[in-house]
């Protein structure tokens, strides 16, 4: 195992982290124009956080 | 109308918060009982043997990964006496075994990985958990990458964690049970804790199960899905708790769910399902024969990215809390105390939604695959 | 990944799916068909008390629709019939006033024509009156003539004050 798996594995974090943070930014300035849409904005934004967060998982457990 | 409306949710808003409070208490004597329970063994090492910042660290960095592993008993906690002698609080539990036949005992014979049992004429040591046929002096060789080399037998023991899962489902039948009765008694309105749990069940179904699954097809998966959901949530709440239980961390937990999942995905799907699958409607030939292979891998990486976020969630939520408290012992001073303390505190409380919300989002992307499964496209 | 299946636990997942699976049949048959068949009851129970209440109202409105149409139509018979009345009576009244009006005309015109006529034997008697005594005066004076130029004069006198008392 050399050093590199861990970079690697590091970069698809820093990925994920940004996918999310653009979710959840994005989430809010829907909720943001459209308040009475909430739930169904809240339930979309989890779904799409939870798949990118299974990517960052999948390098996690890869390295 | 509007107005029994408005109260019930007047009603069911003050319930919440009252959980909110409940559930706050509950934590913060959990995490100070917690505490608490490490510094009486800790301290008394000390006292002993004044031990060296390095010696802690390491003793922490021991103790995380022990408190992930699945174990033979129940013991809350363990110190060493004045005598230097280990006190274990807790109780054994059973070890059942499958290696030439069939081999019950009690864990209580191992006393804590110190002796070897003898069953018969073969003989059983504990190691980081994890029980291996021995010689009658009980070597255990390892290899290069630190690996037991000796034979494990087949381990279907009713390990910590097996506990757990018996406790948290007996639990729940006696709730869910008695919640149904008090229905039949009380001219369906919930009673007790039913008026509880009411608004979550409605809240599976209405905002998970229906929108995803849709109106025709949703009832079937309906005792899937609520009973995932309230599982994993318990036994992620029995999680938090000080009996250091810790059920969602291991991969074969959530490895069981997410097969659940995948099984009942793949057993109710209707022909669409497949058709999109072998042979995409609405793109050119030499594109289905490229999108076959992805669809197919798809089917499996959605359980399998199930199983990982579970997994790796409470782990990952685990290893953090552990560590924050390890800190405490680490620093040994009021301002690395109070300052981890607080942090644990705040972590704690992320835990407690990390719990639900891990809960909702496998009950939801169940829910989601199961719509796709039985999915119909007018439009092709 | 090499470490997760090295913790990879065959009892365990062979515990957790006989229990899972179990509770989830256990809870099917004595929790969540109970549950949600009582919460499915209920609802029902309200979509309906909801919808007869909404029938009832609508029958309601219906009702007092009906009503009003009745009374409306009651008003425009009895407008209707009060307004036939005051036709005839009207009708009555100027074929009254009509009549009258020929009537009187008619009498009016026999009136003047009996009046012309009477008026016209009048004139015709008056004439032969004044001839008839026209001729008794010059009767009278050529007798006298031959008497006295007074006499004569007397006796014009006396006639014209005859004449003119008649």
């Amino acid at each position: 195992m050399t050093g590199l798996n861990f970079i690697g594995a590091g970069l698809v974090v820093i990925g994920a982290g940004i996918g999310i943070g653009q979710i959840g930014g994005k989430a809010m300035e829907a909720i943001a124009r459209q308040p009475e849409a909430t739930g169904k904005i809240q339930t979309a934004m989890l779904i799409a956080a939870a798949l990118i967060e299974g990517i960052g998982f999948a390098a996690l457990f890869a390295v | 109308m509007q107005r029994f409306l408005s109260h019930y949710y007047w009603s069911d808003m003050h319930r919440k918060i009252t959980i909110k409070a409940l559930t706050l208490v509950f934590l913060l004597v959990s995490i100070a009982t917690f505490a608490n329970d490490d510094k009486k063994s800790k301290g008394k090492e000390t006292h002993q043997t004044e031990k060296t910042k390095e010696q802690r660290e390491k003793e922490v960095e021991e103790y995380i990964p022990h408190h992930l592993l699945d174990s033979h008993d129940f013991s809350l906690f363990s110190y060493t006496s004045d005598e230097g002698e280990h006190v274990y609080i807790g109780f054994p539990l059973p070890v059942i075994l499958w290696d030439d036949g069939l081999k019950v005992f009690m864990s209580s014979k191992f006393h804590h990985g110190e002796t070897i049992a003898q069953v018969g004429d073969s003989h059983y040591k504990l190691d980081h958990g994890k029980i291996y046929k021995t010689d009658t002096a009980g070597t255990i060789t390892y290899d290069a990458d630190h690996h037991a080399t000796n034979v494990k037998p087949l381990d279907f023991s009713i390990t910590k964690n097996v506990f757990t899962v018996m406790f948290v489902a007996l639990l729940m039948f006696l709730l869910f049970s008695r919640m149904a009765k008090a229905y039949n008694n009380n001219g369906s309105m919930p009673k007790g804790m039913g008026r509880l749990l009411e608004p979550i069940v409605l809240y599976i179904r209405d905002d998970i199960a229906k929108p995803n699954i849709g109106e025709k097809h949703y009832k079937r998966y309906m005792s899937y899905l609520l009973t995932v959901f309230f599982f994993i949530w318990i036994i992620n709440l029995f999680g938090l708790t000080p009996l250091g239980v810790n059920v969602t961390n291991n991969i074969a937990i959530t490895f069981c769910l997410a097969i659940l999942t995948y099984i009942l995905t793949t057993f109710t799907a209707k022909k669409d399902y497949w058709k999109h699958i072998f042979w995409m409607p609405g793109v050119p030939v030499p594109m289905k024969f490229i999108l076959m292979p992805i669809e197919l891998l798809g089917t499996i990486i959605k359980p399998f990215s199930l199983m990982i976020r579970l997994y790796a969630n409470i782990t990952a939520g685990h290893i953090v809390l552990m560590s924050i408290l390890g800190m405490i012992f680490i620093a040994q001073n009021w301002l690395g105390g109070s300052l981890s303390f607080v942090l644990a505190m705040v972590l704690g409380i992320l835990e407690l939604l990390v719990a639900a919300l891990q809960a909702y989002i496998f009950t939801m992307l169940s829910a989601l695959y199961f719509g796709a499964a039985v999915e119909e496209h007018d439009h092709h | 990944m090499d470490k997760l299946i090295q913790d990879f636990s065959i009892g365990l997942f062979f515990w957790q799916l006989i229990l899972f699976v179990g509770l989830v049949l256990l809870l099917k048959k004595f929790a969540w068909k109970p549950i949600l068949g009582a919460v499915n009851e209920r609802e029902e129970g309200i979509k309906t008390a909801l919808a007869s209440a909404e029938d009832a109202k609508k029958e309601m409105q219906n009702l007092n629709a009906s009503n009003e149409q009745l009374l409306k139509d009651a008003r425009a018979e009895r407008d209707a019939l009060m307004k036939d009345a005051r036709d005839i009576k009207d009708k009555m009244i100027a074929d009254a006033k009509e009549e009258t009006k020929e009537i009187t005309a008619k009498l009016i015109e026999n009136a003047q024509a009996s009046i012309v006529q009477e008026k016209q034997a009048a004139l015709a008697e008056l004439k032969k009156q004044v001839a008839e005594l026209s001729i008794g005066i010059a009767e009278t004076v050529i007798k006298k003539e031959l008497a006295s130029k007074d006499d004569q004069l007397k006796l014009v006198e006396e006639i014209l004050k005859e004449v003119t008392l008649k």
